[in-house]
């Protein structure tokens, strides 16, 4: 690298710091909600706020990616493209049901979760990454596509797997503005 | 200061105290006990871990109320030789009867202390290694509130392991 002795490329950040930030903000939502629910939907909502702003530079940084036609191809993106672009891994596709509508997405190691031991007051009800499911949510909204996105299994919480079922709902078609006809 | 040598002073007469009440019961076997404990920043333990060769409730209780008069005692010592070298590992600070007290100071001030009887070194010095690294990745956890108790029990079997392997 040209670049000075010790400069950083200002687009990477350490992992260790990213983790700490996002545990950090998970144990002041859990302080100030109280309810691992509350905590839960939170997530979930700044999530979906990230998602519908993330899928712009997704898309303008992978120009090879078109327009989907099946959900098969849309998870094929979403875990070799999307993942791998922000969170540098690649989960496994798994579980199709026979109706191919619906799947699951098993995360092997997660960087959000490093370090993470879980309080035993939550340790049944808090989703802890439950702000991914927030992101896919929003970044297929803004592509035309609902889905309904939960965690069923999480390592925090002693389950075999972490792994996230992802159901498609419908085509959003472009409704118009009301007032226009 | 005056008063941490008055209170050393005190803890050593309650700890005399408490090691007659003790020793009244016959031959006191001290091989291989030990004591562990994290001390935080108000002086308050937030891990313990012993082990001790007697029976009975009672003289585990005392024994456990011995151990911790003697390590609240050696805090003052460990206080003045944590400036005097550049390295965590204190090896001993202080004395009291049979026992040794080896402290070890991690860089945000947490202070590792081990009563032992018996002398080893490098033993103790890779003990309190291994259980550094235990503590940062407890420190870690973001649900984890630092200078409050440890309660994960991860940690706790993983420090017994170690206690297995490099204390008795």
């Amino acid at each position: 690298m040209s670049r000075g002795r010790g400069a950083v490329d200002p687009k990477r950040v350490s992992s260790e710091l990213f983790s700490l930030t996002y545990g950090c903000m998970v144990a002041q939502l859990l302080k100030d909600f109280e309810s691992p629910e509350e905590v839960n939907k939170q997530l979930e909502t700044m999530g979906y706020n990230i998602g519908v702003r993330l899928i712009d530079d997704f898309l303008a940084h992978t120009p090879s990616v078109t327009r989907c036609t099946t959900l098969e191809e849309v998870a094929d993106i979403l875990c070799k493209q999307g993942f791998k672009m922000f969170l540098g891994i690649v989960p496994e596709i798994k579980n199709w049901t026979a109706a191919k509508d619906e799947f699951s997405l098993v995360i092997t190691e997660n960087p959000l979760a490093e370090y993470v031991e879980l309080p035993p007051n939550c340790q049944d009800t808090l989703w802890y990454s439950n702000i991914i499911c927030g992101v896919i949510r929003g970044a297929l909204e803004m592509v035309q596509m609902d889905v309904k996105c939960s965690f069923v299994g999480d390592t925090l919480r002693g389950n075999d797997s972490t792994e996230i079922r992802i159901k498609f709902v419908k085509i959003l078609e472009d409704s118009l503005p009301a007032g226009e006809d | 200061g005056i008063n941490a040598e008055y209170g050393k002073q005190w803890y050593q007469r309650r700890v005399r105290e408490a090691v007659v009440s003790t020793q009244s019961t016959g031959a006191s076997e001290m091989s291989g006990n030990y004591y562990f404990v994290i001390v935080g920043h108000h002086d308050n333990p937030i891990y313990e871990q012993e082990h001790c060769s007697r029976d009975g409730q009672s003289k585990k209780d005392d024994y456990r109320d011995l151990c911790q008069f003697v390590a609240h005692a050696s805090l003052d010592m460990i206080g003045e030789h944590m400036w005097t070298t550049n390295s965590m590992y204190l090896k001993i600070v202080d004395k009291f009867n049979d026992w040794n007290v080896s402290a070890f100071v991690t860089a945000g001030k947490q202070r590792f202390i081990i009563l032992h009887d018996i002398k080893n070194e490098d033993s103790i010095r890779q003990f309190f290694q291994e259980v550094y690294e235990l503590y940062i990745k407890t420190a870690m956890n973001p649900f984890y509130e630092p200078n409050t108790p440890i309660q994960s029990q991860a940690f706790h079997q993983k420090v017994k392991f170690l206690c297995r392997r490099y204390l008795i």
